[in-house]
């Protein structure tokens, strides 16, 4: 029986401190070229497919524009558009608000896209309910945190409905009616259905409702499980939640975003792991992740001092606006902050490193490429979205060194051989 | 020396006469090869044409607008990319960004044409306002007063497009190191728009696109659309000439239908039926006449485009009314449309 394959996706660096700006190697965050750049590469590596996320409002702290990550991008579809015509193979996905954005509009474009990247596009379905978010749009923040899901349901369900209100071959669509909780709409599309069908589904949301929604209506996730155990034991809960959807378990795909480091030795990929972790928090980005759990203006501390001797002040108004909230107890995860600090000498600064990072693959190409195929063969995940740090060369040297490694490994093409991105995921036409 | 006359096409579907059909129009590559043949003839810009809803008259598909001239951006390299979107019921910070992102996708290329929709039928597929049936031939009072607020929601809208794209400055990424910022956010400005028919807060999430404001047209029939043209469009399509005396936008371009083969039939615009040769005398006398440019609508595409570039174009070139290469290399100086000066430089955020 042959192995299970690694599912790749690329995801182009956004607006976190993930994405380092400040490196001599950092290359404009809007210029088409870097889009352009990034997405020829991941092809090249003979990637699944290309991610983008979104944004709907700028985000604040202490009441003013966020300044110290990378603020800007474009808009999402119109962008794969662009990218359709610089690719032939890979995958286009983005981004799309199910809360902010009209469902008959939605899935108009996205089926105008099927046929555009000619059976290439995916949709990340994702929602908020922000007022502050609202304030951009005509009908404001409208939603109840708990509608937030049904709401992408729905919003969901009647995408499909008009999908499949044109089916290929018709001269004309039927008329579709959507009469439900949040949509009450009729009316014909333009688009007849494109060469996926549907297309592809993802879903990011970590919550319960969040994982019943994959489970039912996604073709796959956008997870944040990336280690072994975290990531089985993730894999196995939403591929448990299928058989009463009447779904099997290959048919929504795992993966889980992930950061990597390559190094020609163990020690040089650490140190290399460790400048970044120092690019990705600065000074000034330190005392502002502290804030987020602290949920207070702590700019009068030194970022190379303690740790504040006070508790943190969760009930307070949300000093963070435009970002989901980060920590279940804040008091309790200050108190591992501290002991972790006192235990190990680190200042503000070097704490933050410490305990914000992200980096799951650091090692030599071998050790990263063995590492990635046993998570999939583990069932951990089904393959990862990776996330470099750098624009638009952050994926060079994954391709040029690992790629080739999960190919010889036999769980990665050497050329595409299906032309569809729900085929190259070895999902049905739907 | 004579004065160069603008030269646009109108691309919608097969073309405009109501019999045109063609499967290939939900291909990329139709797109591509249409636009990619008027970059051959020094075209100024091609618009796309849109409804959020079917055509009223013709066969039912159609692709999103804005969605086909991204596609085919990195395919081109001079000409403009002018999209229909439709300002009724769609959200001003959407449109805003996705124009700005096309803006940026084509280097400076990106233009808009603003459709305002009092269709019923489209206002149903959102499902918030239920519109009335109208005869645009009778209008009563209370349907004038409609018509009247669907144009001022209009005016809303695009000046909210144009404010999110001044929302940044054009410096306004600084990626100073040594202070840890990315942007300077005094160059960053809500643009707080409050409205009767909504409100936005801003900023835009899209840094300022190449031309600063990406080039805005409309198609105007009568006195009213005009009256919005004049005051929200730098570029205003009328069907007939007569009625911009008073009113006068930044730039006028005539409607064209044109039909190279004699086949005449019903439109709102004129049908021009004859030989190039023809064709260019009527466009000398209208720009005699005081019109700044025009914009063709093939009736069968690829065809009458074919003629437009392989007959028309060289014949307006021995006339030196027409460039013979391209100089500029954005939208708005080829229209010559001055540099788009920010509103918010220089205010404090």
């Amino acid at each position: 029986m042959s192995k299970k394959q690694v599912i790749l996706a690329a995801h182009f660096p956004g607006v976190n401190n993930t994405t380092v700006w400040s490196d001599p190697e950092s290359g404009s965050q809007i210029a088409f070229d870097s889009f352009t750049r990034f997405a020829q590469t991941a092809e090249r590596g003979r990637f699944d497919f290309f991610f983008l996320a979104e944004g709907l409002r700028l985000r604040e702290q202490r009441g003013r524009i966020h300044d110290l990550d990378v603020v800007g991008r474009p808009d999402a579809l119109t962008l794969l558009a662009g990218l359709a015509a610089v690719t032939d193979h890979l995958g286009l996905t983005g981004t799309v608000n199910a809360t902010f954005n009209e469902p008959y509009e939605l899935a108009r474009k996205l089926a105008t896209l099927d046929h555009l990247t000619e059976g290439r596009v995916g949709w990340n379905v994702v929602t908020s309910s922000d007022a502050f978010t609202g304030e951009n749009f005509r009908r404001g923040g409208y939603l109840d945190r708990a509608d937030r899901y049904s709401r992408a349901a729905e919003v969901l369900q009647t995408a499909r409905e008009l999908w499949d209100s044109w089916a290929a071959g018709r001269d004309a669509p039927d008329e579709f009616v959507h009469s439900g909780q949040h949509i009450d709409i009729r009316g014909r599309v333009t688009v007849p259905k494109g060469p996926q069908g549907h297309p592809l589904i993802i879903q990011a949301g970590d919550s319960d409702p969040g994982r019943e929604f994959a489970a039912k209506d996604a073709d796959a996730i956008f997870s944040r499980h990336g280690t072994l155990e975290a990531g089985k034991a993730f894999y196995a809960d939403v591929k448990g939640r299928m058989a009463k959807y009447g779904r099997r378990p290959e048919e929504l795909k795992i993966l889980p975003a992930s950061t990597f480091v390559l190094g020609d030795t163990d020690a040089d990929a650490r140190e290399r792991a460790h400048h970044i972790r120092r690019q990705q928090v600065s000074p000034q980005t330190a005392i502002l992740l502290l804030e987020q759990l602290w949920n207070k203006d702590l700019s009068d501390h030194d970022p190379d001092g303690p740790l504040p001797a006070f508790d943190p002040v969760p009930e307070a108004d949300s000093i963070i606006k435009g970002r989901t909230r980060l920590y279940d107890d804040p008091i309790e995860k200050a108190r591992e902050w501290r002991a972790l600090a006192q235990e190990k000498g680190l200042g503000i600064r070097d704490l933050i490193i410490e305990v914000t990072g992200r980096q799951n693959f650091v090692g030599t190409p071998s050790a990263i490429a063995q590492a990635l195929d046993e998570h999939v063969q583990a069932d951990a995940a089904d393959g990862f979205i990776l996330v470099p740090h750098i624009v638009p060369g952050g994926l060079d040297e994954f391709v040029d060194r690992v790629v080739p490694l999960l190919q010889e490994r036999g769980v990665l093409r050497t050329e595409y051989t299906t032309s569809t991105l729900r085929e190259h995921l070895g999902l049905v036409k739907r | 020396m004579t004065r160069h006359l603008h030269l646009a096409v109108a691309l919608d579907g097969a073309g405009w006469h109501p019999a045109a059909r063609s499967p290939e129009v939900l291909r990329p590559g139709y797109w591509r090869d249409l636009v990619r043949t008027a970059e051959r003839g020094l075209l100024d810009f091609v618009t796309f044409e849109d409804t959020l809803g079917p055509p009223v008259a013709g066969p039912p598909g159609r692709l999103d607008a804005l969605l086909v001239a991204a596609r085919v951006a990195p395919a081109t390299s001079r000409i403009g990319l002018v999209p229909v979107v439709t300002v009724t019921h769609t959200e001003p910070f959407h449109v805003s960004t996705e124009l700005a992102t096309l803006d940026h996708i084509s280097n400076g290329r990106a233009g808009w044409q603003v459709r305002v929709s009092g269709r019923p039928a489209e206002a149903a597929q959102f499902g918030h306002r239920v519109f009335p049936d109208l005869d645009p031939a009778h209008l009563d009072d209370e349907s004038a007063r409609f018509v009247a607020e669907l144009f001022a929601e209009a005016a809303d809208h695009v000046e909210v497009v144009r404010r999110l794209w001044d929302s940044w400055e054009d410096d306004a990424v600084i990626r100073d190191v040594a202070t840890g910022r990315f942007v300077d956010r005094e160059k960053l400005h809500y643009v707080d728009f409050a409205g009767r028919f909504f409100s936005v807060k801003g900023p835009s999430i899209v840094p300022r696109p190449p031309q600063g404001q990406p080039v805005v047209t409309a198609l105007a029939h009568d006195q009213l659309p005009l009256e919005f043209a004049a005051g929200s469009a730098d570029v205003v399509y009328v069907t007939d000439p007569s009625i911009v005396e008073g009113v006068r936008p930044a730039k006028v371009f005539l409607d064209l239908v044109v039909s190279f083969d004699g086949a005449a039939f019903d439109s709102d615009a004129h049908v021009f039926t004859g030989t190039p040769e023809e064709l260019v005398e009527l466009l000398l006398d209208e720009r005699e006449a005081g019109i700044d440019g025009f914009r063709l609508r093939p009736a069968v595409l690829p065809d009458d485009l074919a003629t437009v570039v392989e007959r028309v174009v060289p014949l307006l070139q021995e006339r030196g009314a027409f460039r013979t290469a391209y100089a500029e290399s954005t939208l708005r100086e080829r229209l010559g449309l001055p540099v788009a000066v920010n509103r918010y430089a220089g205010a404090s955020a």
